[in-house]
C-alpha cells in the first residue's frame, strides 16, 4: 500500500484497472469507453491500463459504451465505464437496462451540470436523474472515498445477493481534480479482496434463452418486486464487505452514512460529497467557539436510502438543514425531499432544505456558516433557501 | 370450434424453433431457418435490438429461438455485440472454441436509430456478423416508413406514398471497407448458404442485407413471399451480390430480364397514383449497370 497524491479521477481508474485486472481468473474485463469533462481521466487511465485480460473498447458514444458493457456483462465479463452530466443523460436508455438485466456493472459519475448552457461545474443532477432505475449510488467524499469506494463497488455489486450495478459519484473537478493523499491499493489486496466475477445469468449455450423479449405485467411486477428487494438488502451487505475490506487492506472505508457530533446535536445538517468536508470544518469552528450544538449526517448511500440509519441519527435533534448541490424544478432538494418523505411520522424536527452549490457554485466555509446561522435562527421551515442566486 | 394440437417434427438443430409468433409469410421465418442450416454446427449467439425479430421469441419464459439471444435496445445491437464479442476473444479457448456473435436487426434498427452504432462498429471492424432483414417498413410497430422504405410505398406515415428513396446501404457499409457484405435472397438458399459459410472464414465486421417481405405491412399474400422476392431478384430490383474490403464487387446472380412491374403488382402498397413504373425501370438498369462497372474493374486473387 502506497501514500499517493491523486486526483479523484486517477483513484477510479486505478481502481478499475485493478479490479479489471483481478479478474483475469475468470471471464476478464471489458470496458466501453467515451470522453466527456470532468470524467475523461478515468477511461484514459484505464485504456491506458495493460489488461492480462481485459479489453477496452472506444466507441462513438455514451449509449454505445453502456452497450458495450452490457453485452461484455450479459457475457460473463467484469464491466465497468465512467460518465458525466450530458454524457450520462445521452446513455439513459442503456443505463435502466443494466439493472434490469441485473448486471452488476460499476460506473464511475463525475457530477457536472446538465446544459446547454454548457457548464462544467458540480452539480449532483446528472446522476439524480437516475435515481429511479434500480442503481445503488454512492456519493463519495475525497479521492480516498473514490479509490475505496470503486473497489467496493464491484463487491457489493457482484454479491449474489445484490446482482445490480453501481454509480460511484464524485463532484466534478473539487473531487475529480484535485489531488489529494490517497492510499491506493495493490493489484495483489484487489486480487484477494474481489473473488471472480460470476454473472449466474450470463449466455448459456447448453441451455439457450432469450434474455429481455417480452413479458407479461404479471411477469414484470415480479421483477420490479425482486429489484425492490434486492435493493433492500443492500445496507447489510454494504457492512459485511466493509468489514472485508478491514481485513484485506487494514484500514476503514468511510460509510454509507457517516456521523459527526450526532449524539448530542439538536441541530443536523445532512450533506453528501465534497460539501461534508467543508460542513465538518465548520461545525469543528462552531463548536470550539461556543455552544452550538451542531452536528452532521454525511450521506454516502443514496439508493438505496439508508432511512433506518438517519432516523436513528436524528432521533434528538429539534432542527434538520438539508444541503443540496441540485434541484428538481419545482420540487427543491432532491436529498431534501428524500430526507423529509424518510422522517415522516409524529414528532418530526422541523426540516429546511438549502439549494448549495447548484450549476457548480462554490460551497465556501462562509456559505456553509450562512447556513448554519439561518437555520440556527428559524423556529419554522420554509422554502428552501437558495445561496448563489 | 375444436383446436386441433398440429404435431410438429421439433428440429433441436433448427435455429428458429416452432410456435414462433411470425406472421405468416414472414419472409423472416425462412431468413432464420436458413441461417440456422448454414450455421449447423457453429457455436453463435445473438443480439437483437427491439424489432419482430425479438418478438418473434414469443414471450417469457419461452423463447422461439434455439441459440442463446440478448435483446438489445434499439439503436445498440453492435454495441451489446462488440460486448459480447470482446468477451468471446477473451475466453475462446476456455470455451472451446470460437464463438461468433450475430446481430439479427430489422431496417429500422439498421438505416435509422442505429446507424451510428453499426457504422462505428464496422469502424473498429469489430469481429461480428451483422444481418439485417430489411422488410422495407417498422413492422414492430405497425408499419410506419423508414429510410430503407421505397420510393412511392404507402406506409402509416406515407400516406400519400414515400416521396425519397432507399438509401443505398451496402455501398454505405462498403464505404467503410468492411471485409465482406453482401446482400441475400431467401428464394436463393444455395446462394445464402454459400455467402454465410464465405463470412465464416472471414474475421471482422461482415455485413448482409436480407430482403424479407412482410405480408402485414406490403399488402401482399403470404404465399407469395418466396415468388416476390424471386422476381425482385430476377428483374434485379434486389441484385444479389457481395462486396469484398469494400472495393470488390462480385454479381451473384444475373437478371433475366423479368419485368419489374411484375413485382410491383403484386403489392397494394404500390398501388398508389404516384407510382411511376418508367422512372424505376430507368433506375434499376442504371444500378445494374453501374454493378457490372464495378464489377468490370474488380480484383480477386486467383484461386
Ligand atoms: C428508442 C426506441 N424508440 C422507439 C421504439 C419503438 N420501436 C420498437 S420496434 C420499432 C420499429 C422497428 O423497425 P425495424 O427495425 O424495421 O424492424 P421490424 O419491426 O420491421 O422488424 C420501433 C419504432 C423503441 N423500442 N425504442
Ligand atoms: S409484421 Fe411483417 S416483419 Fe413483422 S412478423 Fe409480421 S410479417 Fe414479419
Amino acid at each position: 500500500m502506497s501514500m499517493q497524491l491523486v486526483t479523484g479521477n486517477h483513484a477510479a481508474g486505478h481502481a478499475f484497472g485493478l479490479a479489471g485486472e483481478a479478474n483475469r481468473t475468470a471471464r476478464g474485463a471489458v470496458c466501453g469507453i467515451y470522453p466527456i469533462t470532468p470524467q475523461t481521466e478515468i477511461v484514459e487511465y484505464v485504456a491506458k491500463f495493460s489488461f492480462s485480460k481485459g479489453a477496452v473498447v472506444p466507441v462513438e458514444s455514451e449509449h454505445s459504451a453502456m452497450g458495450v458493457c452490457l453485452g461484455a456483462a450479459m457475457n460473463g465479463a467484469r464491466s465497468f465505464t465512467a460518465s458525466s452530466s450530458n454524457g450520462l443523460a445521452y446513455m439513459a436508455e442503456n443505463v435502466m437496462v443494466a439493472s434490469f438485466y441485473r448486471l452488476p456493472i460499476v460506473m464511475a459519475v463525475v457530477n457536472r451540470t446538465l446544459g446547454p448552457p454548457w457548464n462544467i461545474w458540480a452539480d449532483q443532477g446528472d446522476s439524480l436523474m437516475f435515481r429511479d432505475f434500480a442503481w445503488i449510488q454512492l456519493y463519495c467524499e475525497t479521492s480516498q472515498d473514490v479509490a475505496d469506494t470503486s473497489l467496493l463497488a464491484f463487491r457489493l455489486a457482484e454479491d449474489p445477493r445484490i446482482m445490480l450495478p453501481v454509480m460511484v459519484c464524485m463532484d466534478g473537478f473539487i473531487i475529480s481534480h484535485t489531488s489529494m493523499e490517497v492510499e491506493l491499493a495493490e493489484q495483489e489486496q484487489v486480487d484477494r479482496f474481489l473473488p471472480p466475477c460470476n454473472v449466474p445469468h450470463k449466455l448459456d449455450f447448453d441451455q439457450p434463452k432469450t434474455m429481455g423479449g417480452m413479458t407479461f405485467p404479471q411477469e414484470t411486477v415480479a421483477h420490479r418486486h425482486e429489484l425492490q428487494e434486492a435493493m433492500g438488502r443492500v445496507p447489510a451487505v454494504f457492512e459485511e464487505h466493509r468489514e472485508r475490506f478491514r481485513d484485506v487492506f487494514d484500514r476503514d472505508l468511510a460509510g454509507a452514512v457517516e456521523a459527526y457530533y450526532c449524539e448530542d446535536a439538536d441541530t443536523i445538517f445532512v450533506t453528501s460529497g465534497s460539501i461534508s468536508t467543508t460542513m465538518r470544518d465548520v461545525i469543528d469552528k462552531r463548536r470550539e467557539r461556543g455552544d452550538d450544538k451542531v452536528g452532521m449526517v454525511a450521506i454516502k448511500m443514496f439508493r438505496p436510502f439508508p432511512v433506518d440509519r438517519i432516523r436513528e441519527l436524528c432521533a434528538g435533534a429539534k432542527k434538520v438543514g438539508v444541503l443540496d448541490r441540485n434541484c428538481s424544478a419545482d420540487r427543491g432538494g432532491i436529498f431534501w425531499q428524500e430526507i423529509r418523505a424518510a422522517m415522516q411520522g409524529g414528532g418530526h424536527p422541523l426540516i429546511q432544505g438549502y439549494l448549495t452549490g447548484v450549476g457548480g457554485c462554490d460551497v465556501i466555509p462562509k456559505t456553509v456558516h450562512e447556513v448554519v446561522d439561518d437555520l440556527l435562527g428559524r423556529s419554522e421551515a420554509g422554502e428552501p433557501v437558495w445561496k448563489g442566486v | 370450434m375444436s383446436i386441433e394440437a398440429v404435431p410438429v417434427n421439433f428440429d433441436p438443430d433448427c435455429l428458429l424453433r416452432p410456435g414462433n409468433t411470425n406472421c405468416g409469410g414472414c419472409g423472416m421465418s425462412n431468413g432464420l431457418t436458413m441461417l440456422g442450416r448454414a450455421l449447423e454446427d457453429e457455436h453463435y449467439s445473438m443480439v437483437i435490438p427491439a424489432c419482430c425479430g425479438i418478438v418473434t421469441a414469443g414471450a417469457y419464459p419461452t423463447t422461439g429461438y434455439n441459440v442463446p439471444v440478448v435483446a438489445s435496445t434499439f439503436a445498440s445491437s453492435p454495441a451489446f455485440a462488440s460486448g459480447v464479442a470482446a468477451v468471446n476473444a477473451l475466453n475462446e479457448v476456455d470455451d472451446g472454441g470460437k464463438r461468433h456473435v450475430i446481430c439479427w436487426a430489422g431496417d429500422g434498427g439498421t438505416y435509422d436509430i442505429g446507424m451510428a452504432t453499426l457504422s462505428a462498429a464496422a469502424e473498429r471492424n469489430e469481429d461480428l456478423i451483422y444481418i439485417c432483414y430489411d422488410n422495407e417498413i417498422y413492422g414492430n410497430t405497425g408499419g410506419q416508413r423508414s429510410s430503407a422504405t421505397p420510393l412511392t410505398a404507402r406506409t402509416a406515415t406515407t400516406p400519400r406514398g414515400k416521396g425519397e428513396g432507399k438509401k443505398n446501404i451496402i455501398k454505405i457499409m462498403a464505404a467503410h471497407r468492411i471485409p465482406y457484405a453482401a446482400t441475400l435472397s431467401i428464394a436463393h438458399p444455395d446462394d445464402f448458404r454459400r455467402k454465410i459459410r464465405q463470412a465464416l472464414k472471414i474475421k471482422g465486421f461482415r455485413f448482409f442485407l436480407m430482403h424479407s417481405p412482410c405480408p402485414t405491412g406490403w399488402k401482399t399474400e403470404p404465399a407469395e413471399t418466396i415468388e416476390l422476392v424471386s422476381l425482385a431478384v430476377r428483374s434485379g430490383i434486389f441484385p444479389l451480390y457481395e462486396v469484398f474490403d469494400g472495393e470488390n464487387y462480385r454479381i451473384n446472380v444475373e437478371p433475366d430480364g423479368t419485368d419489374p412491374e411484375e413485382y410491383f403488382d403484386k403489392q397494394r402498397r404500390f398501388r398508389g397514383p404516384e407510382m411511376n413504373i418508367s422512372s424505376v425501370k430507368r433506375f434499376v438498369e442504371a444500378r445494374m449497370k453501374r454493378l457490372k462497372r464495378l464489377e468490370s474493374v474488380s480484383e480477386f486473387d486467383a484461386d
